[in-house]
């Protein structure tokens, strides 16, 4: 395998609602001025550009074609897209550079998930014969996940709102959050249910974002980092779609995703990409972290733009690596209902 | 600046074909019967999946369950929302049947959270009117089974799934300027920093260097025929009888050319390189649309010569 | 070629038709991965990973359908890639499943595509009416035919150049029993006497709508037996849609990318070492477009290849023996066809249609408005 690194990462901010088009241009130029430039690059430097995004959260078909035009491609780039969260496209130009093709490649997610209702949108991920014809939400189908923990005592409601209440917290150093301050867990609870057993806390905002990430292989990286964040593994594993048929309180893809990508000893900080606060609490049983950092960043839980959030927990663990606060970090993205395809990035620095 | 939005409806009747298994659930849910299938695992997955979970292999043998079960975990849903089995504040559920070894995602129609538990005796409620459909359960309620009059007919091979989400549309900035200028019967395109090209619409990115256009440029309401094709095929929502031709028009002054109709001569006098002008619609109808022009049509002028239009074909 | 070696040891079909009501969209994939898995001789436990490839969700109405279909496509517990570039998405399916054995991160990888048009209509989620957008009212061939019309001009093409392809590749198609239309009888003079709907396109000349899917199976040097098509070359290129001076008949990206690939692959003479290339011809005149635009020959040439007659089985390059898209349609999976028909050719396994004694062959793919490119190159003959 070829030594690769995260470089470089820039991300739009995390917000609400932004006024632009829902194909990412308007989020997207910013993003890759700032990531190329800060790196002295120019896009005729990249060897392979990958792309995450959803036409369902744009409501037309194609909308990822228009994204093109922020990168100015022409002459024509080498570029491939998912239908997913960035963090796969980071996964495929990850393996694209292992081929020796290319050395330096950039992936860019995008999602304006204020343009349309979000937690409907997400009901077309559902089985369409058994489950989908019902509209269960987004919200739903985590609140179902969220009590299968409770009532069997895998976690609390305390434990829940402490995962909000530090998240929060961590997010003021955040500029892009967008989430964000001081608020005590017993404060928390005392607040209404939005789909008991869930309050608003335990879910993550409606953002509209995108964010941009380098990797380069070998010297390159070396040439363009200081402190390169290498990745010394990547990995995804997909569960079963059938909601009533898995544990809902365990996530296995997520463990084979770690034992696939190398997780074998302690790492200094976990980014996890988890919407919902029990969501957080299954990624650390099944990663095991115990003493790591979660999520200084703040987490998707204070500001989660759609198809980007899972390569920002990749940016964000790179980050922590590349100023030297981390040597060892890990990074999570998760796609699909109650977490049912996962990823993990782990990545250290080297002095 | 703030930019134009309005609606964007995404709405579609799906037409699902089922394939057997998928079949014979929902046909049994129509006759009042639910049927799981049993996995490699010996476990009975109710709805029943078509190709087992851990071995992949496709799933054969049905087993009869209860129209009764046991909440397995649920949630409460105090605003429903269109398309739901309940217009009701509800509980969802995942529901193992007995018989069963997995759950089953619906509704249960109970009066408020606290008269939902993990642990308690939900029956079948059954549609009144089955057509075939997970709606055929109208939802579950507390209870034990009872009997129901098992009802038989054709075997259902397709279900309706009819799919409304609402979206806001957006401009951009640039694209916002454009349908203004538009509403006051102007051209507007904006030239790329960068290229020095004239767009038209202007663009958010220019596509070539991925910076906004920015100098504003007004354009003249005539132009250049680049290439066009006649449209000789009825198809749904057209607004004119065919033959008409849909063309690539190359404004004056613009590096870009848009589509729009050639209208008020023959289709089949249309020619590569004719010289075309706008034909507005009465200006009390101009709204922030490219449609205020009606069409083009020919202006008289001699055509274009072809040096002058091929680097835009 | 880039990475390690990889080849197809394995490739699968549905029964394409417009409407296939008898299974699910799982069903409908697990027909194609069925094949598949049986031609390549492994089962499930020896898949690593699966990649999964379709157009836009809309033609469906699922959002990110690979996940709902996990289970089918025997994904659970394994990697499982989506990857979405528009009509090209089949062959860029192909190919990033080729780089995920090509890199060395795996041994095994399933590659899927499908389309189930008849779950909706594809034309209304194509046209779903943007606000700010005036419509064109130029229906499904109106964004294609100027073009058409332009490198009629540019080349000085006969008009009877569009019929002729359109009449070979449902003749191929006859032979193909996966192939949604089928019309042995078809002439020259029937298609040009078919109705014209976006002149200068006839009915004849278009492609039709179809359910279908296609699966691939890519292994590495030491999983490929005797009888692989080993994956010689792939390319991608992008560019924009629309910009100014843009060529619509001839566009840079799939310029570009056969530059690419023939380098790549270490041709150097496409016309003469390659032995059949499956193009992506919706409508029957990007058959001489794409030869030119691939190189396989000169600029205003191509439609002399297809009039000699050159393009034909039993030509100096047959084009679309499988009676292409103009035969079979299912959208996303399209592209695949294309590239495991190439594979097929190399194989020997294309029955009827077979090419005889094609050792190299080319797949195409191409999308959105002519500015996606996909393409790959396979050989009978193992790379030294």
């Amino acid at each position: 395998m070829r030594d690769v690194a995260v470089v470089g990462f820039a991300q739009a901010p995390a917000v609400r609602e932004t006024h632009g088009t829902t194909n990412g241009v308007e989020m997207l130029v910013p993003v890759f001025h700032e990531v190329l430039g800060a790196l002295g690059l120019t896009k005729s430097d990249i060897g392979f550009w990958c792309s995450g995004s959803s036409d369902y959260v744009a409501g037309r078909a194609f909308s990822f074609i228009a994204a093109v035009d922020a990168i100015g491609a022409f002459p024509p780039i080498n570029e491939s897209h998912v239908e997913a969260d960035a963090a796969w496209a980071c996964y495929e130009a990850w393996v694209k550079i292992q081929t020796g093709e290319v050395d330096v490649a950039l992936v860019y997610g995008f999602g304006k998930s204020s343009a349309g209702k979000l937690r409907r949108v997400m009901t077309m991920q559902l089985d369409p014969y058994t489950v989908a014809p019902l509209w269960p939400d987004s919200l739903s189908v985590a609140g179902l996940q969220a009590r299968a923990g409770l009532d069997r005592g895998a976690w609390t409601e305390q434990q829940m709102a402490e995962v909000a209440a530090r998240s929060r917290a961590d997010a003021k150093s955040n500029p892009r959050a967008q989430v964000k301050g001081d608020v005590s867990v017993e404060d928390l609870l005392a607040r209404p249910y939005l789909a008991d057993p869930l309050r608003r806390h335990d879910c993550a905002p409606i953002t509209d974002g995108a964010a941009a990430l380098v990797l380069a292989a070998g010297d390159r990286a070396r040439e363009l980092a200081e402190r390169p964040a290498w990745i010394t593994g990547i990995a995804h594993r997909v569960d079963s779609a059938n909601l009533g048929g898995r544990d809902l309180t365990a996530s296995p893809s997520t463990a084979g995703a770690a034992k696939a990508a190398g997780l074998d000893h302690k790492v200094d900080v976990a980014e996890l990409h988890a919407p919902f606060t029990h969501q957080e609490l299954v990624l650390r049983g099944a990663l095991g972290l115990n003493g790591s950092r979660i999520n200084p960043s703040g987490g998707a839980l204070c500001g989660n733009p759609m198809f980007s959030a899972g390569l920002i927990r990749i940016g964000e663990a790179a980050r922590q690596i590349s100023s030297g606060q981390a040597d060892r970090a890990l990074a999570h993205a998760t796609s699909g209902p109650a977490l049912q395809h996962n990823l993990v990035c782990l990545m250290e620095g080297r002095d | 600046m703030t930019s134009l939005s309005a609606p964007l409806n995404v709405e579609f009747d799906y037409t699902r074909s089922l394939g057997p298994v998928l079949g014979r659930f929902i046909t049994g849910l129509r006759d009042r019967r639910i049927e799981g299938i049993r996995g490699d695992d010996g476990r009975v997955h109710v709805p029943p999946v078509e190709y087992d979970p851990v071995t992949a292999r496709k799933l054969t043998e049905w087993v009869e369950v209860a129209a009764a079960g046991t909440v397995r975990t649920w949630t409460w849903v105090s605003e429903p929302d269109e398309g739901q089995p309940l217009t009701r504040p509800f509980a969802w559920a995942l529901i193992q049947l007995d018989g069963a070894d997995t759950s089953m995602l619906h509704a249960v129609d109970v009066p408020s959270p606290d008269d939902i538990r993990t642990g308690m005796r939900v029956r079948v409620r059954w549609a009144a009117d089955p057509v075939g459909s997970m709606h055929d359960i109208a939802c579950f309620e507390p209870g034990e089974a009872v009997e129901a009059q098992a009802g038989q007919g054709e075997a259902v091979t397709m279900v309706t799934t009819p799919v409304r989400l609402a979206y806001t549309h957006s401009a951009s900035a640039e694209e916002t300027r454009y349908l203004d200028g538009l509403r006051e019967g102007r051209l507007l395109g904006q030239r790329c920093p960068v290229c020095r090209k004239v767009y038209i619409p202007p663009r958010g990115a220019c596509p070539t260097d991925g910076v906004p256009t920015v100098d504003e440029v007004e354009l003249p309401d005539h132009g250049t025929v680049t290439t066009f094709c006649i449209v000789n095929v009825p198809f749904l929502g057209q607004r004119i009888a065919p033959p008409y031709v849909a063309a690539y028009v190359l404004l004056d002054g613009a590096d870009i050319a848009f589509q729009h109709l050639i209208l008020g001569c023959d289709a089949s006098s249309v020619r590569m390189g004719m010289r075309v002008e706008a034909v507005w619609r009465p200006r009390e109808e101009w709204q922030q649309s490219l449609a205020n022009i009606d069409h083009f049509e020919p202006s008289g002028e001699p055509d274009a010569p072809f040096e002058t239009y091929s680097q835009h074909l | 070629m880039a990475g390690q070696l990889a080849a197809v040891i394995g490739t699968g079909q549905t029964d394409h038709t417009a409407k296939r009501l008898d299974v699910s969209m799982g069903g409908l994939c697990r027909e194609a991965i069925d094949r598949a898995l049986a031609d390549a001789n492994v089962d499930w436990p020896d898949i690593d990973a699966v990649v999964l490839g379709k157009a836009p969700d809309m033609f469906e109405g699922v959002m990110m359908p690979e996940l709902f279909l996990a289970d089918a496509l025997g994904a659970v517990g394994k990697p499982l890639l989506r990857v979405h570039t528009a009509g090209s998405v089949g062959g860029s399916t192909a190919n990033v499943a080729a780089t995920l054995v090509q890199s060395g991160v795996h041994r095994r990888v399933l590659a899927v595509a499908f389309e189930k048009q008849s779950e909706s209509n594809a034309m209304w989620a194509l046209s779903i009416p943007t606000p700010f957008t005036m419509p064109v009212h130029a229906g499904a061939g109106g964004y294609f035919a100027p073009h058409v019309r332009s490198y009629i001009r540019r080349a000085g093409a006969p008009e009877h150049i569009g019929a002729m392809v359109a009449a070979k590749d449902r003749r191929n198609g006859a032979l193909n029993p996966h192939a949604h239309l089928k019309q042995p009888d078809i002439t020259v003079e029937s298609v040009r006497a078919s109705k014209m709907l976006w002149d200068p396109i006839r009915y004849d000349e278009t492609c039709p709508s179809s359910d279908g899917a296609c699966a691939v199976v890519i292994a590495d040097e030491k999983t490929a037996g005797p009888g692989a098509a080993w994956i010689t070359a792939t390319a991608m290129r992008t560019e924009p849609t629309t910009f100014a001076g843009r060529d619509q008949v001839n566009p840079r990206a799939g310029r570009d990318a056969a530059a690419a690939l023939w380098k790549q692959a270490g041709i150097d003479d496409p016309l003469t070492q390659v032995d059949a290339a499956e193009i992506y011809v919706p409508f029957s005149w990007f058959e001489p477009m794409w030869l030119e635009n691939l190189g396989f020959t000169g600029i205003g040439d191509g439609w002399k290849l297809t009039e000699a007659g050159e393009t034909e089985i039993g030509g100096q390059l047959p084009v679309n023996p499988s009676g292409g898209v103009l035969s079979s349609n299912p959208i996303g999976a399209s592209g695949m066809i294309r590239f495991a028909e190439a594979a097929m050719q190399v194989m020997g396994r294309a029955g009827a249609h077979q090419v005889p004694g094609a050792r190299v062959a080319l797949g195409h793919a191409y999308g959105g408005g002519s500015q996606y490119f996909a393409m790959w190159t396979v050989s009978a003959n193992k790379p030294s």
